[in-house]
């Protein structure tokens, strides 16, 4: 029988993804934020257990503080909440290529066991069957900052054993790839779906699935995943979303 | 010297067929009304530069203004797709649309570049991406003092550049603030430039990050209330967030999208008219 309290804590998929993705934003942490997924889980790591993450948008604001979710990566609420706003070729240079951001947060239409991203193209790039946005600020984020997360939700498409074109670069093929281009950051650690968490393995060279979502079968998640998912031998479940996190999101969402 | 100008004037002096235009502002101060009366002159041929081509290029590329576009990042901000421009990209409708593309990084080095008059500039960036195998105006230099290999990116070409601002003074000088993007590069980096204005004011206040741009840097100067719109001017507009919404099934059927600019931009003289022949109610619902 489900009771009151836990009617009022029922919580959707996407939910789960946003608190999950929040808590791994340490706080005090300078964090690239990507628009979406990325944007609204930054924030509620900023409202809850992070009250000291600065957080950077690629329009030039520097520690912005939304009170709502931003709509676009150049809303007047970060402008106006944020500690500095400086122009687009300075915040790339000066700060992200001067290697001054420790996390960068980023969205992906495929992102694939090495953690390369796609936002380009689906099929050939000359004659894409789906032509997505581009690479905005991705690929420089994914290289300069010292860890990547990537949040996303899962399904064979979005998660799959190759990407179509590298938009930005994970971590090539495998391991050591990084180190032979002489990128600085370590490259996307994590990521965050609304069925659980991948989390880079350097012994594998791959992403493997470290965490399940409360109610998520394990099946689901290989099912819904594009390659052959391994499993870490220590497999947890994540804590479920507690209120302050429910409420913090929700309230941001609301706007 | 700055001249004031009527919008159309200024886009008939400086717009020309096969130009390489840049219309800037990041998400903010981005000049609509100037798209508009591009595409009320029926120019063609054009190469379109903007980090963020959002409505306003799904808007020319759909009116077959296009030949070329460069850019890093094309969709409709928080709406979707741009359904114009992935029509020519996937289906060459109006007509093929030949594409050149960059991250974020890449296009904000090409304008600081064009506004520092350098022939290239340098980045450390496109590492192990597919981009630099696609776009072959990314190239790689060996640093002569470190011997680190960075990117190289070419400045852009731009016959004109176009952007928004707060204000003019009286004398043409020019100032904006808040996200200011890539704007102060693209009136330094190209030969002529437009600067659209919310008003004219007898003197500037200080603004935190205002950005002035001398009247000898300027070519011309329209006073355009609301040119931005549905983008916005921080401290006199908020961004009609519903409109990117309501946008999305315009776009998505060339019909309708061929329709709504007959009635809104063809059949409007100027940003004034365009603006009164709108209905905020339709896009309200979807939320601001």
């Amino acid at each position: 029988m489900t009771s009151v309290l836990d009617a009022e804590l029922a919580w959707t998929s996407d939910e789960m993804m946003a608190v999950a993705a929040a808590r791994e934003l340490a706080d005090a942490t300078v964090c690239f934020v990507g628009i979406g997924l990325p944007s609204t889980a930054a924030n509620l790591a900023r409202a809850t257990h992070a009250p000291r993450a600065v957080l950077i948008y690629e329009s030039g604001c520097i520690g912005a503080k939304p009170d709502r979710v931003p709509p676009s990566i150049g809303d007047g609420v970060l402008s106006r909440s944020a500690d500095a706003v400086v122009a687009v070729p300075e915040i790339f240079t000066y700060w992200l290529q001067a290697g001054r951001i420790d996390v960068g947060f980023l969205g992906a239409a495929q992102v694939d066991r090495w953690g390369n991203i796609n936002t380009t193209v689906v099929g050939e790039y000359g004659a894409p069957s789906v032509r997505l946005p581009g690479a905005g600020g991705a690929p420089e984020i994914a290289t300069s900052c010292q860890r990547v997360i990537i949040t996303l939700r899962h399904s064979p498409r979005a998660l799959v054993e190759k990407v179509d074109f590298v938009t930005s670069f994970g971590h090539g093929d495998g391991s050591g790839s990084r180190e032979r281009l002489g990128l600085p950051g370590a490259g996307p650690q994590v990521i965050i779906t609304d069925l659980g968490v991948l989390r880079f393995n350097d012994d594998d060279a791959q992403f493997v699935l470290t965490e399940v979502h409360p109610g998520v079968e394990v099946d689901d998640v290989i099912a819904a995943t594009g390659w052959k998912l391994q499993v870490a031998p220590s497999l947890r479940e994540t804590p479920p979303p507690r209120r302050v996190e429910l409420d913090a999101l929700r309230s941001f969402v609301k706007g | 010297m700055a001249e004031f100008t009527s919008l159309s004037d200024a886009i008939d002096r400086h717009v020309h067929d096969g130009d390489t235009v840049a219309l800037e502002g990041f998400t903010h101060l981005i000049p609509f009304a100037a798209g508009h009366e591009i595409i009320r002159q029926r120019r063609r041929d054009l190469t379109l530069v903007r980090m963020t081509p959002d409505i306003i290029y799904d808007q020319l590329i759909g009116m077959g203004c296009a030949r070329k576009m460069i850019f890093s990042w094309a969709g409709n901000p928080g709406a979707g797709s741009l359904h114009r421009f992935r029509d020519a990209v996937e289906h060459g409708l109006p007509h093929p649309l030949e594409i050149e593309e960059h991250s974020h990084a890449g296009m904000a080095t090409r304008y600081a570049t064009s506004a520092s008059g350098l022939p290239f500039g340098i980045l450390r960036g496109y590492t192990g991406t597919d981009l630099a195998s696609v776009t072959k105006n990314i190239a790689w230099v060996t640093c002569p003092f470190t011997g680190e290999l960075l990117a190289a990116v070419p400045a852009l070409d731009l016959d004109v550049g176009v952007i928004c601002a707060q204000q003019a003074d009286r004398e043409g000088n020019v100032m904006l603030w808040g996200i200011t993007g890539v704007q102060k590069e693209t009136v330094l980096g190209a030969r002529r430039s437009i600067v659209l204005v919310e008003e004219v004011v007898d003197s500037f206040s200080p603004h935190v990050n205002g950005v002035v741009l001398p009247n000898w840097t300027v070519d011309s100067i329209a006073v355009v209330p609301s040119g931005s719109f549905p983008s916005y001017a921080q401290d006199y507009s908020e961004r009609a967030n519903g409109f990117y919404a309501y946008w999305e099934p315009i776009s998505r059927d060339n019909e309708v999208f061929q329709s709504w600019m007959g009635e809104h931009v063809l059949a409007t003289e100027n940003h004034a008219q365009f603006l009164a022949s709108l209905d905020a109610r339709e896009w309200e619902s979807n939320g601001d």
